[in-house]
């Protein structure tokens, strides 16, 4: 504190010493650390509170959850180091690792997995909170290291949440003295278990991790110092990287036609591994309790419309893939025998017709997405494409909160957005299409309106059933409606490209791949 | 800038004493004007739609509405709006700002910790831009006025034209390629370097190393500005009758530049200085995001985007009360350019 406040005095000193010349070498930067960019800036570090991306991408690094996950999503050991399911699906145990240890000296035990499930996640956490709510029977702890979670109704994928960005685990005694959590102090200097432990954060300009010198697997983590820097400017991230300022660059860090330009420079790698959690998908969400939407032949017109090849090369500039249909092809449960919507604008026309709407009638206002000049061109060419079919077209341009707000209250015509998997469609997927999800005031649930009683059951069967085959048959029947049906225009598979300076090692080592701790990352000189 | 030769004078004590009483009406009319503004504008920034809930729970990915109305209730949204405005300026009398929505930290902490960056800034592109600009534009009606070296005052005038008119971002990003990128010579982003804990005057060479690349994009336009608001209003005094008395008399030309041509066409030079203070006030937004300069004008640009209620309110109040500020200043400045201007009708 006392060295900040010299620190402010000094930066007044500074405009007072400004005439002075001050040309000289740059200092170099300190050896065993790793700088990154975290954009955009978060508003807090502490998972559970706040799952936004920059969040997670900081927190994963201090908080763990009792699970892992690999490349291929299967659980691994984290926090728990063995886990049993009782064959009915209902009681799940954990057993703990031993002589783990809070950032502050204090020992993690059974108590903190109950605190954080049972209170504080249940009551915080944007995503996990509903399903705790509704499958979450009780979690209790034998001993010190041993819990015991039982369900009240089967809930499959509940093996899938047991990882950092869903069930983080915080330390009970600082959050259980009945202060409001949000607003608890402790939120200001995050505790976890994780490899690093955070050091400082000058609002605006950096965050700084150190490694922790106690965690509980020896001789990891690699790395002395991880930073976090705040570069608002999309193309200075670019100069930033570029210069070698920061030696890792991830999805969204950067413009597309950056991405291209930097990764033809020498000794820069790249790779699309490490999104295989999040495996997110780009739809058109039409509103379909109105015409001309409402009917299902006009949305299968505007997908045999779209020439989605020619939007993931042009538009994005190579970096995506065409998405079959709600499900991603790099999560399990894919169906890829569906019904194929290629580009064809006579066969559109013709459904077109056949639907009997007139669409001249009906004029469309498209919703900008608010998140970068590619998605106004997105829109640009669906106004183009549709216009084509006889459409007439405005597009209404907003920033994010009027976006949210909008879709919320089911006010728009059509828009697009880009959903993540969360590695089972029980979790990612059946929100966008269940009728029980048709609520309003937030994006990113059935904001469409598509509502469809046989979807709902096959959904329902598919989280609750056991066995691995059974419910991959109920998700490729569920697969085959939506696309049928067009619940949702599914226009690609977005790909995160990672970029990195070859001189970093073991950086994506997983299914999380970024949002991973980095114990075992290591920067050679 | 010379020493006012009338210190001391009647002109002078009578001045002071009208200031004092202003100053007096002033705090009561800054205070008014305060509460005035923030119920403005309170309510201005909820014209934007969407609520800071409602985009938290978008960024979240998911949400149920439980979760929704729980921030609401949380922020207290869920009051009337009388009822939060009213909470507000009670809690802006007695220096209570709020905490951000966000951020969950207290709005006068995160704003005391940004606004020392931007004022860092502001004073180093201010001074940047006057005192080059006022230079050039002096040297420039200096040579039109001897009618010695032309060229140079075309060199100067068309180099100020066209770098009033380059975009800012622009000429910031080609400084960042030129100087960080190909030279190497200055650091592309930030305000100091990340994880060398420096301290004493390390640290304020650091500092000042980061900061030549932001001034200099920042200062540029308004020193074009300067250049030429400064060269027009030295032409149009030396064509004035007290100037030509002056030469008759056998005043030498750099003499009658200096103390009475300067002098008398800086009034238009400080009354656009107090303009661009005002402007700078609300933090150099376009400057900050290019350089990752950790300012005020981000964080209100961040707050707006995500309807940080509070915390804008916050930060429009202290840039507000600085232009209010500035503005008197600069009128105590135009008292010591000129000493004819006196307050409140004169003696």
């Amino acid at each position: 504190m006392n060295r900040t406040t010299s620190r402010k005095a000094m930066q007044w000193m500074t405009a007072a010493a400004l005439t002075a010349g001050v040309f000289g070498s740059l200092p170099a930067l300190a050896a065993g650390t790793l700088n990154l960019i975290v954009q955009p800036e978060p508003s807090m570090l502490v998972l559970g509170l706040n799952g936004q991306s920059p969040t997670q991408y900081v927190g994963s690094k201090i908080y763990e959850g009792l699970l892992t996950y690999g490349a291929d999503l299967k659980p691994q050991p984290g926090l728990a180091q063995s886990w049993t399911i009782s064959p009915d699906g209902l009681v799940y145990t954990f057993k703990l690792q031993q002589g783990v240890k809070w950032h502050d000296g204090k020992d993690f035990t059974s108590a903190d997995v109950v605190f954080s499930t049972d209170k504080f996640l249940r009551t915080v956490h944007p995503r996990v909170r509903p399903i705790i709510n509704k499958y979450l029977e009780s979690v209790t702890a034998s001993d010190d290291l041993t819990v015991v979670f039982k369900l009240k109704e089967p809930f499959a994928p509940f093996i899938s949440l047991f990882g950092t960005d869903n069930m983080t685990m915080v330390p009970k005694h600082l959050y259980d003295n009945g202060t409001e959590y949000a607003s608890n102090p402790a939120n200001q200097h995050p505790i976890g278990t994780g490899p690093f432990m955070f050091d400082k954060w000058e609002r605006g300009s950096n965050i700084v991790l150190v490694r922790n010198p106690n965690y509980w697997k020896k001789g990891l983590p690699h790395l002395d110092k991880i930073v976090f820097n705040v570069i608002p400017d999309s193309a200075s991230r670019a100069v930033a990287f570029e210069k070698g300022d920061v030696q890792v660059l991830r999805g969204g860090d950067v413009d597309n036609v950056d991405i291209k330009r930097l990764e033809k420079i020498p000794g820069v790698e790249r790779t699309t591994k490490g999104t295989e959690m999040y495996s997110t998908i780009t739809s058109m969400v039409m509103n379909e309790r109105k015409p001309p939407f409402d009917n299902p032949k006009v949305r299968q017109a505007v997908m045999y419309a779209l020439n989605r090849d020619f939007i993931v090369k042009n538009i994005f500039f190579g970096i995506g893939k065409v998405a079959t249909g709600p499900v991603s092809s790099t999560t399990m449960f894919y169906e890829p025998n569906v019904t194929q919507y290629k580009f064809d604008l006579k066969k559109a026309k013709a459904l077109i017709e056949e639907s009997g709407v007139d669409v001249s009638q009906h004029p469309v206002k498209i919703l900008d997405y608010p998140y970068g000049s590619a998605w106004s061109r997105l829109a640009e060419y669906t106004r183009q494409s549709l216009q084509q079919l006889g459409f007439k077209v405005d597009i209404e341009a907003t920033d994010a909160g009027g976006w949210a707000q909008r879709v919320g209250n089911f006010d728009f015509d059509l828009t697009f957005h880009f959903t993540d998997q969360f590695g089972d469609p029980a979790i990612g997927v059946s929100r966008l299409f269940v009728t029980s999800n048709i609520v309003k005031g937030s994006p990113f649930v059935n904001n469409e309106g598509y509502s469809n009683p046989a979807v709902d059951e096959l959904f329902a069967k598919a989280s609750s059933a056991t066995s691995l085959e059974e419910r991959q048959n109920l998700y490729s029947q569920v697969q085959k409606i939506l696309v049928d049906d067009v619940a949702n225009g599914y226009l690609f598979e977005n790909q995160n490209v990672t970029l990195y300076k070859g001189n970093v090692k073991n950086l994506i080592t997983n299914g999380v791949g970024t949002n991973s701790n980095f114990e075992s990352v290591t920067v050679e000189p | 800038m010379a020493a006012v030769e009338a210190t001391g004078s009647p002109d002078f004590v009578a001045g002071v004493r009208v200031l004092k009483t202003l100053t007096y009406s002033l705090s009561k009319l800054i205070k008014a004007l305060g509460v005035i503004l923030a119920v403005v504008n309170f309510f201005l920034i909820r014209l934007a739609p969407g609520d800071p809930a409602s985009i938290m729970a978008g960024e979240a990915g998911a949400s149920d509405p439980a979760y929704v109305e729980r921030l609401r209730e949380q922020f207290g949204l869920d009051q009337p709006l009388l009822t939060q405005l009213l909470t507000y300026i009670k809690g802006i009398l007695h220096f209570d700002w709020g905490f951000s929505y966000r951020m969950k930290v207290p709005v006068l902490d995160l704003i005391i910790d940004r606004l020392p960056a931007t004022l860092l800034l502001m004073v180093a592109a201010f001074i940047f831009s006057i005192t080059l600009g006022v230079l050039l534009g002096v040297l420039s009606a200096k040579t039109r006025y001897t009618g010695q070296r032309r060229w140079l005052d075309s060199l100067i005038v068309s180099a100020a034209l066209v770098l009033y008119a380059t975009p800012l971002f622009w000429l910031s990003l080609l400084a960042i390629i030129l100087f960080s990128v190909y030279l190497d010579w200055l650091p592309a982003f930030g305000m100091q370097t990340v994880g060398l804990d420096l301290h004493g005057w390390a640290y304020v060479k650091d500092v000042a190393i980061h900061l030549i690349l932001p001034t200099l994009s920042l200062g540029t336009f308004y020193m074009a500005m300067y250049v030429r608001l400064t060269r027009a209003s030295m032409l149009d005094v030396m064509g004035m009758d007290f100037v030509k008395t002056a030469r008759a008399k056998g005043v030498s030309a750099s003499r009658v530049i200096r103390r009475h041509v300067l002098r008398n066409g800086l009034l238009p030079v400080v009354t656009f200085s107090g303009i661009q203070l005002g402007q700078m006030a609300g933090g150099a937004v376009l400057t900050e995001t290019v350089f990752g300069w950790p300012g005020i004008g981000r964080l209100m640009f961040d707050a707006l985007m995500q309807r940080d209620y509070q915390l804008l309110l916050g930060i429009f109040l202290v840039t507000s009360t600085m232009v209010v500020i500035f503005n008197l200043l600069t009128d105590l400045v135009y008292r010591l350019v000129d000493p004819r201007i006196v307050f409140e009708g004169g003696k």
